[in-house]
């Protein structure tokens, strides 16, 4: 018998490599990704969030500045396909249904009815109030709304100011989904270097950045957020309170992303590519950056993801508090702050029902499509 | 090599075509593909074979233990009890009381690793009376003193402190002890060993194995002892069993096996070992190609892929069976010809 | 053991100090001294004399380097006791907390008990029926637990509670029992009010630790030493409890180090909304007029005491994994 390695491959072997066709590292985790159906979903929805972030104004029917003195309080209008005329035939018209006031007796005081009389057309491309489409392009088409530009629409109803919540929702959307990300990025770039840090050179430089991670686990966030956002002066312009903002919520989201980087480098170091590279002469940085970066850039992207809604809660929170984004900044923090007593909740349901339908909605995505992203990059995950 | 014991007549396990398979996502893994082997009481079994060729999943499939996606699917493991009824281990309700029964007391089981193989913050003594207080109609005293003596049978100093130790305090070997100990605790008809020594040194291997010997010869039990060891094999089989892709590829007693082996595949397993005063060689043949994909087997005999007489026509078209050569059986086509001349 | 204890308790020591840094930190940020303040507040009622002033000024270390003036403040609390006056109130700082910070930590200590109770058995169902309905039906509600912030939550329960049950909320007994003594009958009324907030602060806490649960336990329920044991013929349900939920049970009950802070800020917030004689109002309120040695010492004592709670639940993990214990 010969049984060399070097013995000439006879004819037999030739269908050994019935091995299944191996894939690439990321059409591995994408095709893993796309069979988790709901983060797949989620996907899509969170790129129109984004989108609605994008070309907000072109998605408004309304100034979301512009108030209204016979709307306070309005509730949403139904929306209909078909209207009645007198004769009794039905006939197709989007349109909205006109509200009007009326003396309630038994409450005495004002509410809202819907008037039959009162029909507002809807349309697809109206006029409206002008605009810069992603602050660029002047324009004053919207993509829906009433047909008749002094026609007031309100979908999801009106504030204390008669201003239309489904207008400011969708603006407030460019704001809280923007912190977010900003937040993130910021997250990212303390995180990375202080866990990579960490992680590659160890010794009393990890332990340093470890107590300093531990220390900023162990104490409670909200109050601590509340006394730095409470600094803020009032008077800041809008830009650089939401600027500060952003800074005070990414603080503490940095910390379990510079732990997962330190882990992974601890692991990744001991692993032969990396002392293969060092022996090759790459300095440290070019050892990070070509070989440990791309082994475990997906599990960053999956945490950076996870990180995107805890950042746009805290905001949340900190502007229902008052001591977040100030008004006339609008964003689903601050349109909540507006339903913060139970008596204007029992006035206006729509003020908390609205704006909180749509946070729960967008986190909800976001965790979905993190975990997914999470789930396709793990290797071991059945 | 062991003296020759006499053959009992009445194997303790029959394995009858027994299919164990992984519904995975890429496909079906068939570890174990119609097994046909008996286990019989006071002998020692060893069962050889490359990694992954299914020898752990076959010894599982006995105690029921395969974890999911893995389900036999065809086949029977009769079971001869003590009183002398069957039981079909394949086919028995999983979680039923007779199962459980049988686990522990009559069939017991020892894992390659004693690291990860016992619970990790429990004391080890409670680990063994809690199989003693399982089976045995004892109080928690007695089952202690029984855990201690066991402890002091396996080779363990100090048992009595010992009892109070967490796995993590023992070295390998010691842990390894404790398994054993654990496992013998009820006296079981039959051990099953999955490579009790890969994780250990040498001289801690040459010693569990003489304890798993003794304690054989003291129980009188079957033991089944997997193994990539050939000279393990040499030391303590009476019976061994090869396999290659989830089959039996030869079995019969160890001086045939060693002496006459038949399958090309046995062959080349047992030149890829030295030997002492054998033909000075450069460096010892590995056995040609690789191991087939498990999702990829070959049809008709699976070892043509790696097999010097392979036959064009033949091997690639029907499975072998197994047929007697002698003292021993062998699946290969050589050997079926033969028998037709 | 011992030693174990003395090293933690060393360890907590640079913690506790740059707790305190930051904090005062906090009490510094907004523009103007703390006499300025005063004197600003004061002067309506007729002002403060000069003298007054001096010994203010030297008490608190005004107008001095940052570092004496915190050790002027740091040193008057650890040594008197002293957290400085409360403007707003014109009270000494120390004559108003303690009550609050009670309730916050019963409070926050009772949700613990709360979620624990509920991801236990839940998390252990999940992770062992993976992808029945059961499971499903957990995970869909931790993610939903995990998206809803608490106070939106307060909010919508305040408002089903008072729409539907026609009950008012808010407070944690009813307007009759305030400054009634602690009989029965306000111990009920207690127990009425007091559920929804532990619920609500509860609920995304829970929601993460069935996740941590059902995480936690598939990793150790296909360990080899689950399969010894049934391999001993241990029958599946005791297996399963005595060995891989014990183990998981550890860095289960771990957990504590992040779920304490992570309560005490929803108790915060959650009170702000229900109206709860705790921290939280009170602490908004003197951010918001910028009473700051009031803000500082809340924001103190609940971070210090989250830190020692997170010692306490460190010392009971050791307690029960013998691993940690050996280290
Ligand atoms: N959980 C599983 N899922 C899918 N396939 C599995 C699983 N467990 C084992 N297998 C497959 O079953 C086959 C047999 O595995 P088995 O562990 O019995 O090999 P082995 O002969 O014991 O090897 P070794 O000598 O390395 O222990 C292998 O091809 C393996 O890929
Ligand atoms: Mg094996």
């Amino acid at each position: 018998m010969t049984l060399t390695d070097t013995s000439p491959v006879s004819d037999n072997s030739k269908d050994t490599n019935l091995v299944p066709e191996l894939l690439g590292p990321w059409s591995l985790i994408w095709r893993k990704f796309k069979r988790h159906r709901l983060a797949y979903f989620s996907l899509w929805f969170v790129g129109f969030i984004y989108l609605m972030a994008l070309f907000g104004e072109f998605l408004t029917t309304q100034d979301i500045n512009e108030t209204n003195r016979r709307a306070p309080f309005a509730p949403p209008m139904s929306v209909q396909l078909f209207t009645n005329d007198e004769s009794g035939t039905s006939q197709f018209l989007l349109h909205a249904r006109g509200l009007k006031l009326e003396l309630n007796e038994e409450e005495r005081r004002r509410t809202f009815v819907e008037d039959p009389d009162k029909i507002i057309p809807l349309g697809f491309f109206v006029e409206g109030y002008d605009y810069k489409l992603l602050g660029l392009i002047p324009l004053n088409t919207h993509l829906f709304g009433a047909k008749n530009p002094r026609d007031r629409v309100y979908f999801f109803g009106a504030d204390r100011l008669g201003r239309d919540i489904y207008s400011r929702i969708v603006m407030g959307t460019r704001v809280s989904m923007s912190i977010g990300l900003v937040g993130v990025a910021l997250s990212m770039v303390i995180g990375i270097s202080l866990g990579g840090i960490s992680g590659y050179y160890g010794g009393w430089i990890d332990n340093i950045i470890q107590r300093l991670i531990e220390f900023i686990r162990s104490i409670p966030t909200i109050p601590l957020w509340m006394g730095l956002a409470a600094a803020i002066p009032l008077g800041w312009p809008p830009l650089r309170t939401y600027f500060v903002v952003t800074v005070i919520v990414s603080m503490i989201g940095w910390t379990s992303l510079a732990r997962e980087v330190r882990g992974k480098f601890l692991s990744l170091r001991k692993e032969d590519f990396v002392t293969a590279a060092r022996l090759d002469g790459l300095t440290d940085w070019e050892v990070i950056r070509r070989h440990m970066v791309p082994s475990f850039s997906s599990h960053i992207i999956a945490s950076l993801t996870l990180a995107v809604p805890l950042m746009i809660l805290a905001e949340t929170s900190l502007s229902f508090l008052g001591i977040g984004l100030q008004p006339p900044t609008v964003s689903w923090g601050t349109l909540l702050k507006e339903a913060q007593n139970i008596r204007t909740i029992i006035q206006a349901p729509w003020l908390l029902i609205a704006p909180g339908t749509m946070i729960v909605m967008a986190v909800l995505a976001l965790n979905f499509l993190g975990d997914g992203l999470r789930d396709a990059a793990d290797p071991n995950a059945h | 090599m062991m003296p020759l014991t006499p053959m009992p007549t009445e194997p303790l396990v029959e394995m009858r075509g027994l299919k164990t398979h992984f519904h995975t996502d890429d496909g079906v893994v068939k570890a174990v593909e119609g097994v046909d082997l008996d286990i019989y009481p006071n002998r020692t079994l060893c069962v050889l074979g490359e990694s992954g060729c299914g020898k752990s999943i076959m010894a599982r499939s006995i105690m029921r233990i395969v974890d999911a996606p893995g389900r036999i699917v065809e086949g029977s493991i009769q079971y001869r009890s003590a009183e002398g009824s069957i039981v079909d281990l394949a086919k028995v309700r999983h979680g039923s009381r007779q199962l459980r029964q049988i686990r522990g007391q009559d069939i017991a089981m020892i894992f390659q690793e004693p690291m990860s193989s016992l619970g990790p913050i429990q004391k080890i003594g409670q680990q063994i009376a809690e199989t003693i207080s399982l089976h045995r109609d004892v109080s928690r005293k007695e089952a202690k003193e029984i855990a201690i003596e066991m402890l002091d049978k396996v080779g363990i100093p100090r048992p009595r402190e010992r009892f109070e130790s967490y796995p993590f305090e023992l070295s390998g070997g010691m842990r390894q002890r404790a398994m054993i100990a654990m496992a013998l605790s009820c006296q079981p008809r039959l051990l099953i060993a999955d490579e009790p020594t890969t994780a250990l040194d040498v001289t801690t291997q040459a010693q569990i194995l003489d304890l798993i010997a003794e304690l054989k010869e003291e129980f009188e039990m079957g033991v089944m002892l997997i193994t990539h060891d050939l000279g393990v094999v040499a030391q303590v089989a009476e019976d061994v069993a090869v396999m290659y892709m989830g089959k039996v590829v030869e079995k019969g007693d160890v001086y045939s096996i060693f002496e006459r082996p038949q399958h090309p595949y046995t062959r080349a397993l047992l030149e890829s070992v030295p030997k002492i005063g054998g033909e000075k060689r450069d460096r010892l043949p590995a056995i040609r190609g690789m191991v087939p994909h498990p999702l990829a087997r070959p049809t008709g005999c699976t070892f043509r892929t790696r097999c010097d007489h392979f036959m064009p026509g033949i091997c690639d078209v029907n499975e072998p069976a197994m047929v007697d050569i002698g003292d021993s059986q062998a699946a290969c086509f050589l050997h079926l010809e033969k028998t037709h001349d | 053991m011992f030693a174990f204890l003395l090293r933690r308790i060393f360890y907590m020591i640079p913690t506790v100090i740059l707790v305190s840094i930051v904090t005062f930190l906090i009490i510094q940020l907004p523009p103007g001294d703390y006499l300025d303040t005063l004197a600003a507040e004061l002067s309506d009622q007729g002002g403060l004399d000069s003298g007054t002033m001096e010994a203010l000024r030297e008490q608190y270390g005004l107008g001095q380097p940052f570092f004496v003036q915190y050790w002027k403040w740091i040193t008057g609390i650890v040594m008197q006791g002293d957290f400085g006056l409360s403007f707003e109130k014109n009270l000494p700082v120390g004559d108003l907390i303690w009550d609050r910070l009670g309730w916050t930590f019963a409070i926050s200590l009772m949700t613990l008990l709360f979620i624990w109770a509920i991801a236990l058995p839940i998390g252990i169902y999940s992770a062992v029926r993976k992808y029945s309905f059961g499971d499903y039906a957990a995970t869909f509600f931790g993610f939903i637990g995990l998206a809803v912030p608490n106070f939106l939550l307060a909010l919508v329960m305040m408002y089903v509670a008072f729409k539907y049950f026609g009950q008012s909320v808010g407070g944690l007994v009813s307007p009759e029992y305030l400054d009634a003594p602690w009989t029965w009958e306000k111990y009920v009324d207690l127990f009425k009010h007091i559920w929804m907030p532990i619920v609500v602060v509860g609920t995304s806490g829970a929601a993460a630790l069935i996740r941590i649960m059902r995480a936690n336990l598939l990793d150790e329920l296909y360990r080899p030493y689950v399969v010894t044991a049934r391999a001993k013929g241990m029958s599946e349900f005791q297996l399963l409890m005595r060995y891989p939920v014990r183990v998981a049970l550890n860095p289960f009950l771990s957990t504590i180090g992040w779920i304490l802070p992570t309560l005490v800020s929803g108790e915060i917030i959650v009170a702000v909304v229900m109206n709860l004689p705790t921290t939280g109002p009170m602490l908004l309120r003197a951010l918001l007029v910028q009473d700051m040695y009031l803000a500082g010492s809340l924001i103190l004592i609940v971070s210090l005491l989250t830190v020692l709670g997170t010692l306490i639940s460190d010392l009971l993990l050791a307690w029960i994994d013998p691993r940690i214990r050996y280290q």
